[in-house]
């Protein structure tokens, strides 16, 4: 219920909201978890196993038990934190893991069986038949156990990631956050400032401490608007920095608009950032940790931090009666201001023998809570004391076991923290994360003060590694009482006693993992499953680690911890890869001519990134081959044009150029005439083949190189390491200028006519030889003319600059089809290379050497070459290696399939007769029957000889011939016209 | 991670790409023999510790880097050009 004059919510501004289908009211600046507290809703979720109730335990993101599902379909988003969430108008939240509702939990069933389902249930009770785990086991536990869900379909959201830079990088923005922020920021540093809360200041908000004479929120709102006024500072709300990376790199999580009702549409939802620091202070506070003891998990049992926080920032009172349990100092704070604020306080039981007493409220001394009773909400605690048992009525009890400090990122390198007694409770170690430095409460620093002097030190620190002058910093005066607890993790007894609320895990179930040998804090932790939840064990992993440390007879330290590693919070794919669903996946790149390409309806395909026509379906072809043979067939018979810009081309100049080229292609190019194009082969250094290509010489001193399309990227890095790693002394330059020109193959037999009708000038064999290259001028725009063929047909390949492409695919298309010529697409392109046997990556796949593709007489004897001496092993060219080969079907299967393997005739196809594969297959409407290229034993010797091709996959078996791979025209006769 | 390039100044680790070992550079002789061909091209040692990595800065200038680094505590301890460490 709230309290009157108390919380820094506005009380002008009520706010609407359902919870499970029931209305409510809050006021802006509510979290879900403090409007449900409110309305005197302590009952928020089901327990993850046995279904227990479950109300709110703490008021931070280490939340384990208040989770709710928000929204539908595809924007349905599961485990919210309600003490994150805020509220809005119309805000409608649903309660988890509960059958048919919160109230009437059928599943509950779960906790009458608990004495079955301990640690290692699952181990050693669904252990066979093995089968019966995919199909019914597991289906059913997970149906059983689990917290929310997503709906299935596919995310509606948006998200985003974006980038930032900055000189110091302030992880949260309590009082020591805000006061590196001030002292960095007046200094004139980049600072960002992140904290995770909708409003910043940390425990200020929580506490009624004063800073600077001032209530503390007061202090924080004036720090704010000084950091506000400075350019040089970013204030991050709603930001989780969630890891810590390699060189001062972090990432962090922005809830962008969580808490906004109506989204406009295409709102960001989160944008998930790569902040990069020179230096960083970490300022992330501590998390308060429950104490262990029979049936603690009861709604209503709260983290006396957090029944301090509801009173003091949202104004509610956790409870009419309430008790207070712990450890330590804290338990007089909360009972001093619940007091203050008017609520009643019915006992306050402090473990401590030597406890402070006081006038205003009953102390037990050195007595525990031992057990609680209220099935769906808390109605009385008993305590234990040396005099005996005390029951007491309550609706609410706070503890606290103390504070662990929350040094997950200082570990996200692999450091470990160190153990500091006199806290119970971790520190970071020096240096654990480079640049980065710790301050405040997550560094044991635990008084206002301490955290406001500490966090003036780390930022005057940082600013002394980055060399820049700081300016007057004084430390505001705070409080700095000591903090002094006496560790208590469980309280000793009967029954089931919570260490991990989220997970279900007991004292118990750690005890017995031990029992069990599973000594090591890792083994433990998987089998229990303790601190496996998506709270991952915030509140609850250091009393595990207690209590195995116990039942092991070992310290602490020595038992260790846990890997810490990121995010820190949960963190949705979704964030991680925005922008990356649908055709974000890659980016696309389009030729000159796509727009004309897809207006004929040419289904594309990707090739690399590239997209490229697969067929020129026509009115009446009703399958992609009919489309396919008229398009070689039009290309035997009349010429066809088809855009091949996508293919590499490498602009290399210099007068060292031609021995560059020497030694990275197995043949000579030096002695290349200008005006000349020639057929390259390029070897990886272990002497298979990297990819080929025809190399032109444009001038004295000028190439120009084409790579396959799939390796141009992969051909340039080559390039670069070969020149800069290995011969830098050579003179030359060269760049990639494959989007520069847009270049197109024009074959057949009529390509000499339509070019010079487009051209205006005539293309006589003696000036333009079959291999020849020069410069012609398309109108007032100079182009390059290449007379080189990938189809066995006269043809050429001419190129102009990228901005002239789409006009002349236009004109060449329109000439072709003047002719009864037309485009062709990919499609036919492959079928016209296999029938002329020309290779592609389907043949120099990485694993084929020159010997294998029948170009061993390529690798210049004059001259060493990237590849060459490797490529000489023994190995790598002998004749029981798979050579090139064609085939042909011969028997009553007519089918060839790229992939199937070949065996001799009169063997069994098994794998110990493998003599070789195919890897292109085509239809061959020139020769009327399929065609393959493959790779056969010998092959070169074996033309003529008939071997079976079988696909164990597809179930095909065909007889076919061995035959040379140049099918059609074999002495090149139509190429050089 | 980052890698400062001699050219660009500091950036991500996603502008470049691996490719292994720096004695990549010390290419033998054609005539330098098996044994040597055999370590310069398979047998490279994959130390914990100090490694002197090639890396391309593809997704900016286009130099092939030497960064000198620590695989066990990922700093980079120096970045040169290609074209001016070989070994």
């Amino acid at each position: 219920m709230r309290v009157a004059g108390k919380g820094l919510i506005d009380r002008d501004k009520p706010v609407p909201f359902t919870f499970d289908g029931r209305a409510y009211s809050g006021f802006e600046g509510d979290t879900l978890a403090s409007a449900l507290l409110a309305n005197s809703v302590r009952l928020m979720g089901r327990s993850f196993k046995y279904h227990r109730p479950r109300g709110v335990l703490t008021a931070g993101s280490e939340e384990p038990n208040a989770l709710v599902t928000l929204g539908d379909g595809g924007a349905q988003e599961p485990n919210i934190r309600a003490t994150v969430q805020e509220i809005y108008p119309g805000l409608a939240a649903r309660s988890q893991n509960r059958w048919p509702s919160l109230d009437l939990d059928l599943m509950a069933v779960n906790d009458l069986a608990a004495p079955f389902l301990g640690a290692g249930f699952y181990y050693k009770t669904f252990m066979w038949p093995r089968r019966f785990w995919e199909k019914l086991y597991e289906p059913v536990i997970r149906r059983a156990a689990g917290l929310g869900a997503l709906s299935g379909a596919a995310n509606t959201d948006r998200y985003e990631k974006a980038y930032a830079f900055c000189d110091l990088l302030v992880i949260g923005a309590g009082p020591a956050g805000l006061m590196a922020a001030l002292v960095a920021g007046r200094a004139g540093a980049d600072v960002i400032l992140a904290d995770e809360d909708a409003r910043m200041g940390g425990r200020l908000l929580a506490e009624t401490l004063a800073v600077d004479g001032q209530p503390g929120a007061l202090w924080v709102d004036s720090a704010l608007e000084e950091l506000r006024a400075l350019p040089n500072v970013r204030l991050m709300t709603r930001t989780t920095v969630t890891g810590a990376y390699d060189q001062g790199t972090f990432s962090a999580l922005e809830r962008v608009s969580h808490h906004i009702g109506q989204r406009p549409s295409g709102a960001v939802l989160e944008t998930f950032w790569r902040i990069v620091a020179k230096r960083t202070v970490l300022a992330a506070g501590a998390l308060e940790r429950p104490i262990a003891f029979r049936n603690n998990d009861r709604p209503g049992i709260m983290m006396a931090g957090a029944v301090r926080a509801y009173l003091n920032r949202w104004g509610v009172a956790a409870g009419k009666r309430v008790a207070i349990f712990g450890n330590n100092d804290g338990i007089h704070r909360t009972a001093r201001d619940l007091l203050q604020a008017g609520a009643h306080v019915a006992a306050v039981i402090d473990s401590r023998h030597d406890a402070p007493l006081s006038d205003d409220y009953k102390v037990y001394r050195g007595a525990q809570v031992c057990d609680t009773s209220g099935r769906k909400g808390l109605e009385a605690v008993t305590l234990r004391r040396a005099s005996g048992m005390d029951r007491i009525q309550a609706d609410c009890l706070a503890v606290t076991g103390g504070w662990n400090t929350s040094v997950h990122l200082t570990c996200h390198m692999n450091a470990r923290p160190d153990w500091r007694r006199d806290i119970a409770g971790f520190v970071p170690a020096p240096d654990a994360v480079p640049g980065l430095r710790a301050a405040g409460a997550c560094n044991g620093a635990f008084s206002t003060a301490a955290c406001l002097r500490e966090g003036v030190e780390a930022a005057l620190a940082a600013l002394g590694d980055l060399g820049i002058k700081p300016a007057d910093a004084p430390i505001p005066a705070a409080e700095d009482d000591a903090y002094t607890l006496s560790p208590l993790w469980a309280v000793p007894g009967r029954g089931r006693a919570w260490l991990d609320f989220q997970n279900d895990v007991t004292v118990k179930d750690v005890k017995q993992a031990a029992t069990e040998n599973f000594r090591s804090v890792e083994h433990m932790k998987r089998y229990t499953t303790q601190g496996m939840a998506t709270d991952q064990g915030k509140s609850s992993n250091v009393a595990a680690l207690a209590v195995l440390a116990d039942a092991t007879g070992r310290a602490i330290p020595e038992t260790g911890t846990t890997t810490f590693r990121p995010p820190y919070t949960p963190t949705a794919i979704a964030a991680l890869g925005a922008g990356g669903e649908g055709m974000g996946f890659a980016p696309q790149r389009f030729t000159t001519s796509h727009q004309a390409l897809t207006a004929r309806n040419a289904p594309m395909v990707e090739a690399g990134l590239w997209y490229r026509p697969s067929y020129f379906p026509q009115p009446g072809e009703t399958t992609w081959r009919q489309s396919c043979d008229r398009e070689v067939r039009m290309v035997r018979e009349a010429v066809g044009v088809c855009d091949v810009s996508t293919l590499g081309k490498i602009d290399i100049q210099g007068p060292d150029a031609g021995a560059f080229l020497d030694f990275v292609y197995t043949n000579m190019f030096s002695t290349l005439k200008p005006g000349c194009v020639r057929y390259g082969l390029m070897l990886r250094e272990d002497g298979h083949v990297m990819d080929d290509g025809t190399t032109a010489r444009l001038g004295e001193h000028h190439y120009l190189m084409t790579t396959t399309t799939a390796a141009a990227g992969e051909v340039m890095r080559h390039l670069d390491f070969v020149h800069q790693g290995l011969w830098p002394d050579l003179d030359l330059r060269f760049t990639s200028v494959t989007e520069h020109w847009a270049q197109f193959a024009v074959a057949g037999p009529k390509s000499r006519a339509i070019l010079e009708a487009v051209l205006g000038q005539t293309l006589a064999d003696e000036n333009w030889p079959f291999m020849a290259c020069g410069s012609v001028r398309i109108g007032d725009v100079e182009g390059r003319l290449f007379r080189i063929s990938f189809s066995g047909e006269q043809a050429y390949e001419i190129a102009v600059p990228a901005r002239f492409g789409a006009s002349l695919f236009d004109a060449l298309t329109k000439a072709a089809e003047a002719e009864g010529g037309g485009l062709y697409g990919m499609e036919a392109l492959n079928v016209l290379r296999i029938e002329k046997g020309f290779i592609t990556h389907a043949e120099i796949h990485g694993r084929v050497t020159a010997f294998d593709v029948g170009m061993w007489r390529m690798v210049s004897a004059k001259k060493d070459c990237i590849g060459k001496t490797m490529s000489q092993r023994p190995g790598l060219c002998d004749d029981s290696r798979e050579q090139l080969v064609g085939v042909k079907p011969v028997g009553e299967s007519r089918e060839l399939l790229a992939g199937a393997h070949l065996y001799r005739e009169e063997d069994q196809p098994v794998r110990q007769n493998d003599q070789g594969y195919l890897t292109s297959v085509c239809f061959s409407p020139t020769l009327g029957t399929m065609l393959g290229l493959g790779f056969l034993k010998n092959g070169r010797e074996r033309h003529g000889e008939v071997v079976r091709m079988m696909d164990h996959l597809r179930g095909v078996e065909t007889l076919c011939e061995v035959v040379d791979p140049v099918f059609f025209d074999p002495d090149g006769g139509r190429m050089r016209g | 991670m980052r890698i400062t390039c001699p050219h660009c100044g500091e950036r991500d680790r996603r502008e470049f790409y691996y490719r292994g070992a720096a004695v990549d550079l010390d290419r033998p002789a054609p005539d330098a023999g098996e044994k040597a061909w055999d370590s310069f091209v398979y047998l490279h040692d994959n130390p914990a510790g100090e490694t002197r990595d090639l890396w391309y800065h593809e997704g900016g200038c286009g130099a092939w880097l030497v960064v000198t680094r620590n695989t066990v505590t990922h700093a980079v301890l120096k970045t040169e050009l290609a074209s001016q460490a070989r070994s």
